[in-house]
Protein backbone atom coordinates (compact mmCIF):
# COMPACT_ATOMS: atom_id res chain seq x y z
CA UNK A 1 0.00 0.00 0.00
CA UNK A 2 1.66 3.20 -0.68
CA UNK A 3 0.40 6.76 0.29
CA UNK A 4 1.80 9.43 -1.39
CA UNK A 5 1.78 12.95 -0.30
CA UNK A 6 2.16 15.28 -3.39
CA UNK A 7 2.52 19.01 -3.06
CA UNK A 8 1.39 20.98 -5.85
CA UNK A 9 3.01 24.42 -6.43
CA UNK A 10 0.91 27.26 -8.09
CA UNK A 11 1.19 30.76 -9.23
CA UNK A 12 -1.53 33.43 -10.00
CA UNK A 13 -0.24 35.17 -13.14
CA UNK A 14 -2.02 37.46 -15.86
CA UNK A 15 -3.89 35.53 -18.00
CA UNK A 16 -2.14 33.64 -21.21
CA UNK A 17 -4.75 35.54 -23.74
CA UNK A 18 -4.77 39.00 -22.21
CA UNK A 19 -2.78 41.77 -24.24
CA UNK A 20 -0.35 42.63 -21.81
CA UNK A 21 1.07 46.43 -21.89
CA UNK A 22 4.03 48.13 -20.07
CA UNK A 23 2.55 50.51 -17.64
CA UNK A 24 2.50 54.48 -17.47
CA UNK A 25 5.35 54.45 -14.80
CA UNK A 26 7.54 52.07 -17.25
CA UNK A 27 8.30 49.58 -14.62
CA UNK A 28 6.23 46.73 -15.10
CA UNK A 29 4.13 44.93 -17.02
CA UNK A 30 0.03 46.40 -16.03
CA UNK A 31 -1.72 44.26 -13.63
CA UNK A 32 -4.20 46.16 -12.69
CA UNK A 33 -7.68 45.62 -13.46
CA UNK A 34 -6.33 42.53 -15.72
CA UNK A 35 -7.72 39.45 -15.77
CA UNK A 36 -5.55 36.96 -14.27
CA UNK A 37 -6.00 32.87 -13.79
CA UNK A 38 -3.63 29.81 -12.42
CA UNK A 39 -0.19 29.25 -14.74
CA UNK A 40 -1.35 26.88 -17.23
CA UNK A 41 1.87 24.89 -16.51
CA UNK A 42 0.85 24.94 -12.63
CA UNK A 43 -3.05 23.78 -14.31
CA UNK A 44 -1.05 20.68 -15.69
CA UNK A 45 0.92 19.92 -12.43
CA UNK A 46 -2.45 19.79 -10.55
CA UNK A 47 -4.14 17.88 -12.56
CA UNK A 48 -1.07 15.39 -12.99
CA UNK A 49 -1.07 15.66 -9.28
CA UNK A 50 -5.14 14.76 -8.97
CA UNK A 51 -4.58 11.77 -11.59
CA UNK A 52 -1.92 9.98 -9.87
CA UNK A 53 -4.34 10.01 -6.79
CA UNK A 54 -7.25 8.59 -9.28
CA UNK A 55 -4.99 6.15 -10.50
CA UNK A 56 -3.75 4.69 -6.95
CA UNK A 57 -7.56 4.66 -5.64
CA UNK A 58 -8.40 2.94 -8.70
CA UNK A 59 -5.72 0.39 -8.85
CA UNK A 60 -6.71 0.08 -4.82
CA UNK A 61 -2.93 0.35 -4.47
CA UNK A 62 -2.94 3.09 -1.69
CA UNK A 63 -3.97 6.60 -1.58
CA UNK A 64 -2.68 9.95 -2.44
CA UNK A 65 -3.18 13.16 -0.68
CA UNK A 66 -2.97 16.30 -3.08
CA UNK A 67 -1.68 19.28 -1.11
CA UNK A 68 -1.88 22.77 -3.40
CA UNK A 69 0.32 25.77 -2.24
CA UNK A 70 0.51 29.22 -4.06
CA UNK A 71 2.86 32.00 -2.64
CA UNK A 72 1.49 35.54 -3.00
CA UNK A 73 -0.93 38.38 -1.77
CA UNK A 74 -4.43 37.79 -1.05
CA UNK A 75 -5.90 37.00 -4.33
CA UNK A 76 -3.50 33.87 -4.69
CA UNK A 77 -6.55 31.79 -2.65
CA UNK A 78 -8.64 32.20 -5.91
CA UNK A 79 -5.99 30.17 -7.66
CA UNK A 80 -6.28 27.51 -4.63
CA UNK A 81 -9.62 27.56 -4.92
CA UNK A 82 -9.39 26.67 -8.73
CA UNK A 83 -7.05 23.78 -7.74
CA UNK A 84 -8.95 22.34 -4.93
CA UNK A 85 -12.00 22.55 -7.01
CA UNK A 86 -10.03 20.07 -9.38
CA UNK A 87 -9.64 17.98 -6.85
CA UNK A 88 -6.90 18.97 -4.35
CA UNK A 89 -7.59 18.03 -0.98
CA UNK A 90 -5.98 21.02 0.89
CA UNK A 91 -4.14 23.97 0.34
CA UNK A 92 -1.15 26.28 1.71
CA UNK A 93 -1.51 30.05 1.24
CA UNK A 94 2.15 31.69 1.94
CA UNK A 95 0.58 35.21 1.89
CA UNK A 96 3.20 38.39 0.94
CA UNK A 97 2.51 41.90 -0.99
CA UNK A 98 6.23 41.74 -1.62
CA UNK A 99 7.46 40.58 -4.92
CA UNK A 100 8.49 37.03 -4.75
CA UNK A 101 11.28 36.06 -7.23
CA UNK A 102 11.56 32.36 -7.94
CA UNK A 103 14.30 32.31 -5.26
CA UNK A 104 12.71 33.34 -2.42
CA UNK A 105 9.46 31.60 -3.96
CA UNK A 106 11.97 28.28 -3.45
CA UNK A 107 13.14 29.06 -0.09
CA UNK A 108 9.09 29.61 0.76
CA UNK A 109 8.31 26.44 -0.62
CA UNK A 110 11.60 24.68 0.87
CA UNK A 111 9.86 25.63 4.37
CA UNK A 112 6.61 24.42 3.80
CA UNK A 113 8.33 20.83 2.41
CA UNK A 114 9.88 20.67 5.89
CA UNK A 115 6.16 20.98 7.38
CA UNK A 116 4.48 18.66 5.00
CA UNK A 117 7.03 16.28 4.24
CA UNK A 118 5.61 15.40 0.89
CA UNK A 119 7.08 12.71 -0.95
CA UNK A 120 6.94 14.50 -4.20
CA UNK A 121 6.52 17.99 -5.31
CA UNK A 122 5.33 19.41 -8.77
CA UNK A 123 5.93 22.78 -10.32
CA UNK A 124 4.97 24.22 -13.82
CA UNK A 125 8.15 24.58 -15.54
CA UNK A 126 7.71 27.98 -16.05
CA UNK A 127 5.49 30.87 -15.28
CA UNK A 128 4.00 32.71 -18.04
CA UNK A 129 4.81 36.00 -16.76
CA UNK A 130 8.18 36.23 -16.10
CA UNK A 131 9.39 33.33 -17.70
CA UNK A 132 12.42 32.07 -15.29
CA UNK A 133 11.93 28.23 -15.29
CA UNK A 134 14.00 28.20 -11.95
CA UNK A 135 12.00 27.80 -9.37
CA UNK A 136 11.59 23.67 -9.23
CA UNK A 137 15.51 23.18 -9.82
CA UNK A 138 16.28 25.56 -7.12
CA UNK A 139 14.00 24.24 -4.60
CA UNK A 140 16.15 20.77 -5.81
CA UNK A 141 19.12 22.18 -5.04
CA UNK A 142 17.80 24.04 -1.48
CA UNK A 143 16.52 20.29 -0.36
CA UNK A 144 19.18 18.28 -2.18
CA UNK A 145 16.16 16.09 -4.02
CA UNK A 146 16.88 14.53 -7.19
CA UNK A 147 14.56 16.75 -10.24
CA UNK A 148 13.14 15.42 -13.67
CA UNK A 149 12.28 19.23 -15.43
CA UNK A 150 9.87 19.66 -18.83
CA UNK A 151 8.20 15.75 -17.98
CA UNK A 152 5.64 15.12 -20.52
CA UNK A 153 5.44 11.65 -18.86
CA UNK A 154 5.33 10.21 -15.14
CA UNK A 155 5.19 6.84 -13.84
CA UNK A 156 5.69 5.85 -10.45
CA UNK A 157 6.71 2.88 -8.91
CA UNK A 158 7.93 1.62 -5.40
CA UNK A 159 9.16 5.11 -4.01
CA UNK A 160 10.43 5.60 -7.57
CA UNK A 161 9.45 7.39 -10.17
CA UNK A 162 10.55 7.06 -13.73
CA UNK A 163 9.75 9.94 -16.20
CA UNK A 164 9.45 10.95 -19.83
CA UNK A 165 11.73 14.74 -20.03
CA UNK A 166 11.19 16.62 -23.56
CA UNK A 167 14.94 18.30 -24.40
CA UNK A 168 16.18 19.88 -27.10
CA UNK A 169 17.40 17.21 -28.86
CA UNK A 170 14.19 15.00 -28.29
CA UNK A 171 12.95 12.91 -25.35
CA UNK A 172 15.14 11.56 -22.43
CA UNK A 173 13.92 8.98 -19.79
CA UNK A 174 14.93 9.49 -16.31
CA UNK A 175 14.46 7.33 -12.81
CA UNK A 176 14.86 9.05 -9.88
CA UNK A 177 14.19 7.82 -5.65
CA UNK A 178 11.46 9.86 -4.35
CA UNK A 179 11.23 12.58 -2.44
CA UNK A 180 11.78 13.96 -5.43
CA UNK A 181 10.83 17.14 -7.77
CA UNK A 182 8.56 17.24 -11.30
CA UNK A 183 8.23 19.97 -13.07
CA UNK A 184 5.48 19.70 -15.84
CA UNK A 185 5.82 20.59 -19.55
CA UNK A 186 2.68 21.16 -22.13
CA UNK A 187 1.60 17.56 -23.28
CA UNK A 188 2.02 15.67 -19.76
CA UNK A 189 -1.92 16.14 -19.44
CA UNK A 190 -4.96 17.77 -20.41
CA UNK A 191 -5.81 20.04 -17.05
CA UNK A 192 -10.24 19.19 -16.14
CA UNK A 193 -12.29 22.39 -15.82
CA UNK A 194 -13.58 22.27 -12.91
CA UNK A 195 -17.80 21.69 -12.48
CA UNK A 196 -19.83 23.93 -10.60
CA UNK A 197 -20.75 21.10 -7.80
CA UNK A 198 -16.64 20.83 -7.42
CA UNK A 199 -16.57 24.56 -7.06
CA UNK A 200 -19.10 24.58 -4.39
CA UNK A 201 -17.51 21.70 -2.69
CA UNK A 202 -13.74 23.33 -2.29
CA UNK A 203 -15.42 26.21 -0.66
CA UNK A 204 -15.33 23.42 2.79
CA UNK A 205 -11.66 22.22 1.98
CA UNK A 206 -9.19 23.66 4.25
CA UNK A 207 -7.02 26.28 3.16
CA UNK A 208 -4.19 27.52 5.75
CA UNK A 209 -2.42 30.67 5.53
CA UNK A 210 1.23 31.43 6.63
CA UNK A 211 3.18 34.53 6.40
CA UNK A 212 7.03 34.68 5.41
CA UNK A 213 7.89 35.96 8.96
CA UNK A 214 6.02 32.33 10.21
CA UNK A 215 8.51 30.50 7.89
CA UNK A 216 11.60 32.60 8.82
CA UNK A 217 12.48 33.02 4.83
CA UNK A 218 14.38 35.85 3.83
CA UNK A 219 12.41 36.93 0.47
CA UNK A 220 14.78 40.24 -0.76
CA UNK A 221 15.01 39.91 -4.30
CA UNK A 222 18.19 39.55 -5.37
CA UNK A 223 17.54 40.38 -9.46
CA UNK A 224 16.73 44.32 -10.04
CA UNK A 225 14.59 45.17 -12.95
CA UNK A 226 16.68 47.61 -15.09
CA UNK A 227 14.22 48.35 -17.97
CA UNK A 228 10.80 47.16 -19.26
CA UNK A 229 10.08 47.86 -22.70
CA UNK A 230 7.54 46.68 -25.65
CA UNK A 231 8.86 44.65 -28.37
CA UNK A 232 9.33 47.18 -31.83
CA UNK A 233 6.22 46.97 -33.85
CA UNK A 234 5.85 44.47 -36.35
CA UNK A 235 6.85 46.28 -40.26
CA UNK A 236 4.26 46.55 -42.68
CA UNK A 237 3.86 43.70 -44.87
CA UNK A 238 3.35 44.24 -48.56
CA UNK A 239 0.03 44.15 -50.96
CA UNK A 240 0.71 41.31 -53.86
CA UNK A 241 -1.68 41.50 -57.08
CA UNK A 242 -1.71 37.66 -57.98
CA UNK A 243 -0.73 34.09 -56.63
CA UNK A 244 1.89 34.54 -59.44
CA UNK A 245 3.49 37.70 -58.00
CA UNK A 246 2.86 36.02 -54.13
CA UNK A 247 4.98 32.95 -55.53
CA UNK A 248 7.86 35.08 -57.15
CA UNK A 249 8.25 37.40 -54.04
CA UNK A 250 8.54 34.51 -51.68
CA UNK A 251 11.28 32.56 -54.28
CA UNK A 252 13.42 35.87 -55.05
CA UNK A 253 12.90 38.72 -52.24
CA UNK A 254 11.89 36.12 -49.04
CA UNK A 255 13.88 33.08 -50.58
CA UNK A 256 11.98 30.45 -48.62
CA UNK A 257 10.90 28.83 -51.57
CA UNK B 1 -41.84 18.84 -15.48
CA UNK B 2 -40.52 16.66 -13.13
CA UNK B 3 -38.53 18.32 -9.97
CA UNK B 4 -35.70 15.90 -10.35
CA UNK B 5 -35.45 16.89 -14.19
CA UNK B 6 -36.19 20.29 -13.40
CA UNK B 7 -33.38 20.45 -11.01
CA UNK B 8 -31.48 18.68 -13.60
CA UNK B 9 -32.02 21.52 -16.01
CA UNK B 10 -31.46 24.75 -13.56
CA UNK B 11 -27.70 22.69 -12.94
CA UNK B 12 -27.64 22.42 -16.76
CA UNK B 13 -28.04 26.30 -16.94
CA UNK B 14 -26.01 27.45 -14.06
CA UNK B 15 -23.19 25.00 -15.38
CA UNK B 16 -23.27 26.85 -19.34
CA UNK B 17 -23.15 30.36 -17.42
CA UNK B 18 -20.30 29.40 -15.81
CA UNK B 19 -18.48 28.30 -18.61
CA UNK B 20 -19.56 30.79 -21.06
CA UNK B 21 -17.75 33.87 -18.54
CA UNK B 22 -14.74 32.86 -20.40
CA UNK B 23 -16.37 33.18 -24.36
CA UNK B 24 -13.86 34.42 -26.90
CA UNK B 25 -16.93 36.07 -28.30
CA UNK B 26 -18.08 37.94 -25.15
CA UNK B 27 -19.60 36.79 -22.13
CA UNK B 28 -22.80 38.66 -22.98
CA UNK B 29 -23.01 37.11 -26.18
CA UNK B 30 -22.96 34.02 -25.07
CA UNK B 31 -25.43 34.45 -22.07
CA UNK B 32 -28.13 36.12 -24.79
CA UNK B 33 -27.61 32.57 -26.85
CA UNK B 34 -27.82 30.51 -23.21
CA UNK B 35 -31.16 32.22 -22.13
CA UNK B 36 -32.77 32.31 -25.77
CA UNK B 37 -32.01 28.82 -26.31
CA UNK B 38 -33.38 27.74 -22.84
CA UNK B 39 -36.13 29.34 -22.92
CA UNK B 40 -37.02 28.14 -26.65
CA UNK B 41 -37.72 24.86 -25.24
CA UNK B 42 -39.55 26.26 -21.90
CA UNK B 43 -42.56 24.59 -22.92
CA UNK B 44 -41.40 21.07 -23.58
CA UNK B 45 -43.69 18.24 -21.57
CA UNK B 46 -42.49 15.06 -22.89
CA UNK B 47 -39.45 13.59 -21.08
CA UNK B 48 -37.46 11.84 -23.74
CA UNK B 49 -37.88 15.36 -25.62
CA UNK B 50 -36.18 16.65 -22.70
CA UNK B 51 -33.83 14.31 -21.90
CA UNK B 52 -32.78 14.74 -25.23
CA UNK B 53 -32.07 18.70 -24.81
CA UNK B 54 -30.33 18.04 -21.23
CA UNK B 55 -27.82 15.38 -23.30
CA UNK B 56 -27.42 17.94 -25.92
CA UNK B 57 -26.22 20.43 -23.46
CA UNK B 58 -23.87 18.09 -21.78
CA UNK B 59 -22.88 17.69 -24.94
CA UNK B 60 -22.07 21.85 -25.63
CA UNK B 61 -20.70 21.64 -21.94
CA UNK B 62 -18.10 19.43 -23.02
CA UNK B 63 -17.22 20.99 -26.74
CA UNK B 64 -17.07 24.42 -24.94
CA UNK B 65 -13.94 23.16 -22.43
CA UNK B 66 -12.54 21.72 -25.25
CA UNK B 67 -12.43 24.73 -27.29
CA UNK B 68 -11.04 26.51 -24.15
CA UNK B 69 -8.58 23.66 -23.31
CA UNK B 70 -7.51 23.84 -27.51
CA UNK B 71 -7.19 27.17 -27.30
CA UNK B 72 -4.87 26.94 -24.14
CA UNK B 73 -2.68 24.82 -25.60
CA UNK B 74 -2.02 26.36 -29.10
CA UNK B 75 -1.14 29.90 -27.94
CA UNK B 76 1.81 27.80 -24.98
CA UNK B 77 2.67 25.46 -27.94
CA UNK B 78 3.02 28.90 -30.31
CA UNK B 79 4.90 30.87 -27.30
CA UNK B 80 7.04 28.25 -26.19
CA UNK B 81 7.67 25.60 -28.62
CA UNK B 82 9.38 26.67 -31.78
CA UNK B 83 9.24 24.50 -35.39
CA UNK B 84 12.35 25.05 -36.52
CA UNK B 85 11.08 24.89 -40.02
CA UNK B 86 8.35 27.16 -39.42
CA UNK B 87 11.22 29.67 -37.59
CA UNK B 88 13.95 29.77 -40.33
CA UNK B 89 11.03 30.67 -42.17
CA UNK B 90 9.85 33.54 -40.03
CA UNK B 91 13.20 34.76 -39.42
CA UNK B 92 14.06 34.98 -43.60
CA UNK B 93 10.65 37.01 -43.74
CA UNK B 94 11.85 39.19 -41.63
CA UNK B 95 14.89 40.14 -42.82
CA UNK B 96 13.07 41.11 -46.47
CA UNK B 97 12.94 44.32 -46.99
CA UNK B 98 9.42 45.04 -47.96
CA UNK B 99 8.67 48.00 -45.36
CA UNK B 100 11.25 49.68 -47.51
CA UNK B 101 9.30 48.63 -50.74
CA UNK B 102 12.53 47.52 -52.39
CA UNK B 103 12.63 45.21 -54.98
CA UNK B 104 15.70 43.91 -54.86
CA UNK B 105 16.32 40.25 -53.18
CA UNK B 106 17.26 39.79 -49.09
CA UNK B 107 20.13 41.08 -48.43
CA UNK B 108 23.33 39.14 -47.25
CA UNK B 109 22.30 39.35 -43.65
CA UNK B 110 20.23 36.05 -43.63
CA UNK B 111 20.20 33.88 -41.39
CA UNK B 112 21.97 30.94 -41.43
CA UNK B 113 20.18 27.67 -42.55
Amino acid sequence: MSNLRILVATKRVVDYAVKIRVNAAGSAVETANVKHSMNPFDEIGTEQAIQIKEALVKAKTGTAEVIVVSCGPAKSQETLRTALAMGADRAIHVESDEELQPLAVAKLLKAIVEKEKPDMVILGKQAIDDDSNQTGQMLAGLLNWPQATFASKVELGDKLMTVTREVDGGVETVKAPLPAILTTDLRLNVPRYASLPNIMKAKKKPLAKFTVADLGVDIKPRLQTLKIAEPPKRQGGKLVESVDDLVDKLKNEAKVL
Amino acid sequence: MSTPTRYRVIALYKQLSYLGREYPAGADYFHKKLKGAFLKNKDLSDPAEIQKRIDLGDYVCKEIEAMYHINKYRAMKKRYYEDAEVGNIQAKLENTNWAQGASSSATSSSPQQ
